[in-house]
């Protein structure tokens, strides 16, 4: 038996929650009041996952760098690994909304794509 | 002299989308002003996620957030100017403005819809004490050089204050290889979404440190490390609880300050608690047929709360536009609304029963930290709301919506009271 | 080999290199810091004193008088912000009312001109929000006010357009003197010259302490002042001291030539002679003693704090003149308040000490005008336009609260001793200067210094020396 202790994000009250571990899996969730807190909990402590956001150099732009961000959600243990991969990475611009500037980034199997135009 | 309708000072997420509702609403000359090289304001350099929840059902960074009503104001074809910076507004509505390929020129505007956003409270506004080095930025400007222009401002930091800028900096800073010491926050609770306290703080080990402050900034050319020291409850420094950190950043994340030069000239009546002007349901302030929204107006956590704001703005200045002073006739006084016990404001200040919506969303701050609270709303001295609230905080905004039916048929109704009440 | 140099480019320095330059003398300023205008010159209540403070007799009281007198024709001629505002000495206590007339004497004694006490009435007409407390002030129509970074930098710019050189980030390790001449020792070699003069502020002492028996003793005694935004304009009009005390003169209020509302100084001795850290002590001092003279300052409309540090000698007295056991080395030190507003008489009267040594001729190519950088703020509408036609960069506002464009940022740079920094700069335009505190504009302001001065932007500092502000790239270190 595992015990980890959260704080859930659903709202302001941020309730200090304790996750109970039985192997794998998530025997209880106690110090929630609302089902926030439950569905929280039991994401964060199986799978937790982040959006990863940061930004490039753009060459031949109107604007010095790009935003960028994963696609999707990524493995919270990944975060370093992306950011990594992304070290020296320079793009030509034009640059639109959408495009990808890394496919399957530290074999997460998701795309760092554009957050912006630049053109 | 150029001539608008509707003038719109801003080009950030409030005044593009004051433009867009505007034009939907049935006015076709609109000019918008944006003294940065590129529309979207703030927006363009917060590309963290968590925008547009509300607005888009989505969850976007701030780039694509503002690109998507960069989209709709290119789709309305509304003019705008870039790399504009207004100087003056006269009460005849001409706005006096400036930029490299104009010069000075003068614009006439039948409406005028302020959307100047903030700025950030600067180190001098805080007192803090210490030598004056190079390293000490507040966390938007770091925030721009990082996210903006590929910079590092600088290696190991402290962050003081844990608004949401600056937690969000926490983890920039930290993810592009700097080390982050520690966020010291002056108040005994944060300013911030507990949401990025976890992802921006917690996720990377970096501890906050309620009730303390900056008490030495030491380091005569760079910073060279900075001394934390513990607050009592009247926010003063408790001798002997100092700690010292090693580090050649500091970054200041302790509140934000509309920006109303512009408003206060043109003679607008400024709230003392907002910095921001007084305004009606119509977001009108006192000077006819000026308009405010956004940051300008009072400060935001969200932005989809700003773009639905600056959406009913840019509609009421197309009435005006439409249908001149008083755009919709009434009979009704505008109604005081009065924010008092743990209530600091009210947006909109005033509400006229006959004019406003069937619905209206009055937004307000609390004070302090409320458990178990009610927010009540009390017409004269009845109370016609009463709602049960697990907690209320300073950094989230809070609302009450007032029915139409409510108000008009209340009879005498002189005033309006949004108070935080104990359970 | 240079006939004089000159070691600071504080006020006293430069005002005395530009008084030089106009005769046929080879000078050189020496100056540790990367521009003029760093070290007590910088950090002060930024007053021209009318000149009853200092007493009767003393050179303190003369140079002072004849530095007030000065003032306006010169801030014409050298083009830097200077208004005659007028100063009050406020007594707020009957049995005081001696002390402001022995003050009153003193004023008419060192030929200070219209002075005159005033009563509690015509005070509050002149002063409205004048402390409840105030009876009477002595009241000073010749005071003034006056940019002191735009002074220094004016005596400098003027110099070094008539010839003069300056030699900065240079600091001076020693002397040699060998017949007739000095080695003057610095951190970028030697430099032979004829003539030292030694106007180095807080430091002033050491170099003194170097080349004679006869020593002297500086103590560098900080001040800590709030500067309030400018949207306090005319909550003061006149400058407003309180009676002077043990400490100087206590702390004052009074407007900026910008516009903003300057409360200060505090009065600490300290050891350190770069100690120009603000305290909270002083900080609370300041904001306690403020509103002592005036009622319901504004003193939350602060927009930065900061100290600075006067050369108080022992005697009180400056020590101008040619050591007489080092032949050929002239101090200009103890230099303290009122030394801003006595600068142009220092600068003649150094001048004047150095000519009858070297018996130089007068500089016939000698040009006194000087234009300051171009406020677009002072145009018209039309002339505003018209400037933006001829050069865009006028139309193009980089610092949002002072309202300074692209154009005036570019001229700081480019105009003799130009600006090299953010300080640079902000002390030539005031960009940054204003209530953001150039939260805003300094990646603006990096981008173009870079830009003008064809270096990469992590080179641009705020100071000079390692006040970097970009210290690397994006996951440089990842």
């Amino acid at each position: 038996m595992e015990t980890r202790e959260l704080i859930c994000i659903g709202c302001p009250m941020g309730c200090p929650l304790k996750v109970e571990m039985d192997g794998g899996e998530v025997s209880s969730v106690t110090g929630n009041t609302c089902k926030r807190g439950d569905d929280y909990a039991r994401k964060e402590v199986t799978n937790p996952t982040r959006i990863v956001t940061s930004s490039v150099i753009v060459e031949g732009g109107s604007l010095a760098a790009v935003s960028v961000k994963t696609k999707e959600d990524i493995p919270k243990g990944k975060i370093f690994d992306i950011m990594k991969a992304l070290k020296g990475v320079k793009v030509q611009a034009p640059v639109h909304i959408g495009d990808v500037i890394l496919s399957n980034v530290a074999d997460t199997g998701v795309d760092i794509i554009a957050t912006k135009d630049v053109l | 002299m150029l001539k608008y309708d509707i003038v719109i000072v801003g080009g950030g997420p409030a005044g593009l989308a004051a433009a867009v509702s505007a034009k939907r609403n049935g006015i076709a000359s609109i000019l918008v002003l944006e003294r940065d090289k590129e529309l979207g304001g703030i927006l363009n350099q917060c590309i963290h996620n968590g925008f547009g929840l509300h607005t888009f059902k989505e969850e976007l960074t701030g780039p694509e957030y503002a690109g998507r009503f960069i989209e709709q104001l290119k789709e309305e074809k509304i003019e705008y100017k870039l790399n504009t910076m207004v100087m003056d507004i006269s009460d005849s509505k001409v706005v006096t403005a400036m930029n490299r390929e104009e010069g000075m020129f003068e614009i006439q505007a039948k409406a005028v819809v302020l959307a100047m956003g903030c700025r950030e409270r600067a180190r001098g506004a805080l007192n803090i004490p210490g030598y004056r080095p190079a390293g000490i930025y507040s966390a938007g400007t770091a925030q721009r050089l990082v996210n903006m222009e590929g910079y590092m401002p600088g290696r190991e930091v402290v962050i003081l204050g844990s608004g949401d800028i600056g937690l969000i900096m926490a983890r920039r800073m930290t993810l592009e290889g700097a080390k982050v010491k520690v966020v010291a926050e002056l108040l005994p609770y944060s300013g911030g979404l507990k949401r990025n306290i976890v992802q921006c703080l917690d996720d990377f080990g970096i501890p906050l440190k309620l009730s303390h402050t900056v008490v030495d900034i030491d380091g005569k050319e760079r910073v060279e490390g900075i001394t934390i020291a513990q607050v009592d409850e009247n926010r003063r420094p408790i001798p002997g609880t100092e700690e010292h950190y090693t580090c050649d950043t500091l970054l200041l994340s302790c509140g934000l300050i509309p920006e109303n030069e512009i408003s206060r000239s043109l003679g607008v009546e400024m709230s003392p608690i907002t910095s921001g002007p007084l305004v009606n349901e119509c977001l009108e302030t006192n000077v006819e047929g000026v308009f405010a929204c956004g940051n300008v107006l009072h400060v935001h956590d969200l932005v989809d709360f700003v773009s639905e704001e600056a959406g009913a703005a840019g509609k009421h200045a197309a009435e005006y536009v439409a249908n001149g002073a008083k755009h919709q006739p009434s009979n009704a006084k505008d109604i005081p609304i009065v924010a008092t016990e743990g209530a600091r404001y009210t947006v909109p200040k005033t509400i006229n029963p006959d004019r406003m919506d069937e619905k209206h969303t009055v937004r307000f701050r609390v004070g302090d930290v409320y458990k178990n609270c009610y927010v009540s709303v009390y017409l004269n001295e009845e109370r016609v709301i009463h709602r049960k609230r697990p907690v209320v905080a300073p950094g989230e905004m809070e609302e009450v919506v007032l029915k139409k039916e409510d108000l008009a048929a209340f009879p005498g109704l002189s005033q309006i009271t949004v108070k935080i009440e104990e359970a | 080999m240079y006939d004089v140099v000159i070691i600071g480019a504080g006020v006293s320095g430069a005002a005395s290199a530009r008084e030089l330059s106009k005769y046929k003398l080879k000078v050189c300023v020496v100056e540790k810091e990367e521009d003029v205008c760093c070290g007590t010159s910088k950090a002060n209540s930024a007053i021209a004193h009318a000149g009853f403070d200092a007493e009767s007799g003393s050179l303190m009281a003369k140079l002072n008088v004849e530095g007030s007198q000065m003032m306006e024709g010169l801030s014409k001629e050298l083009d830097f912000p200077y208004k005659k505002n007028g100063s009050l000495v406020v007594c707020l206590r009957e049995e005081e009312i001696p002390n402001l007339e022995e003050l009153y004497e003193r004023g008419v004694k060192n030929g200070v001109k219209d002075l005159r006490i005033i009563n509690r009435k015509e005070l509050e007409e002149l002063e409205p929000n004048i402390a409840d407390e105030a009876v009477a002030a002595l009241y000073a129509p010749t005071g003034g006010i006056v940019c002191p970074f735009g002074m220094n930098i004016a005596f400098a710019e003027n110099a070094a357009c008539n010839g003069v050189e300056f030699k900065f980030d240079t600091e001076v390790t020693g002397f040699e003197r060998n017949g007739d001449l000095w080695t003057v020792k610095t951190s970028q070699g030697d430099i032979e010259t004829r003539y030292v003069v030694n106007a180095a502020g807080v430091y002033a002492d050491q170099f003194h302490n170097m080349v004679s028996e006869k020593k002297l003793h500086i103590t560098p005694r900080r001040g800590d002042y709030c500067l309030l935004d400018r949207s306090t304009e005319g909550f003061v009009t006149h400058t407003i001291f309180q009676l002077p005390g043990k400490y100087g003169k206590g702390v004052l209020v009074t407007p900026t030539v910008h516009g903003n509302t300057l409360v200060g100084p505090t009065a600490i001795d300290i050891e350190d002679r770069e100690g120009t850290n603000t305290t909270q002590a002083g900080i609370d001092e300041l904001i306690g003693k403020a509103g002592t003279t005036v009622k319901g300052l504004p003193i939350r409309q602060v927009i930065t704090s900061f100290a600075g540090l006067r050369a108080h000698e022992d005697g009180h007295e400056f020590c101008i003149g040619e050591l007489e056991d080092a032949k050929g080395f002239i101090d200009c030190a103890g230099i303290e308040s009122p030394g801003l507003t006595s600068a142009p008489a220092i600068g003649k009267m150094v001048a004047e000490i150095v000519k009858d040594l070297a018996g130089a001729e007068e500089n016939p190519d000698f040009v006194a005008e000087r234009k300051g950088i171009l406020d677009p703020k002072a145009l018209s509408n039309e002339e505003r336009a018209k400037l933006i036609q001829e050069n865009p960069a006028y139309g193009n506002i980089i610092c949002r609260c002072e309202m300074i464009t692209e154009g005036e940022i570019i001229d700081a740079i480019n105009r003799p001793l130009g600006a090299k920094s953010l300080d640079g700069v902000k002390r030539r335009t005031r960009a940054g200067m204003g209530r953001c505190q150039a939260g805003f504009c300094s990646p603006r302001t990096i981008e173009i210094l870079a830009r003008e001065r064809g270096v990469d932007p992590s080179e641009i500092t705020k100071s000079g020396g390692n006040s970097k502000i970009i210290v690397g790239i994006n996951k440089d270190r990842i």
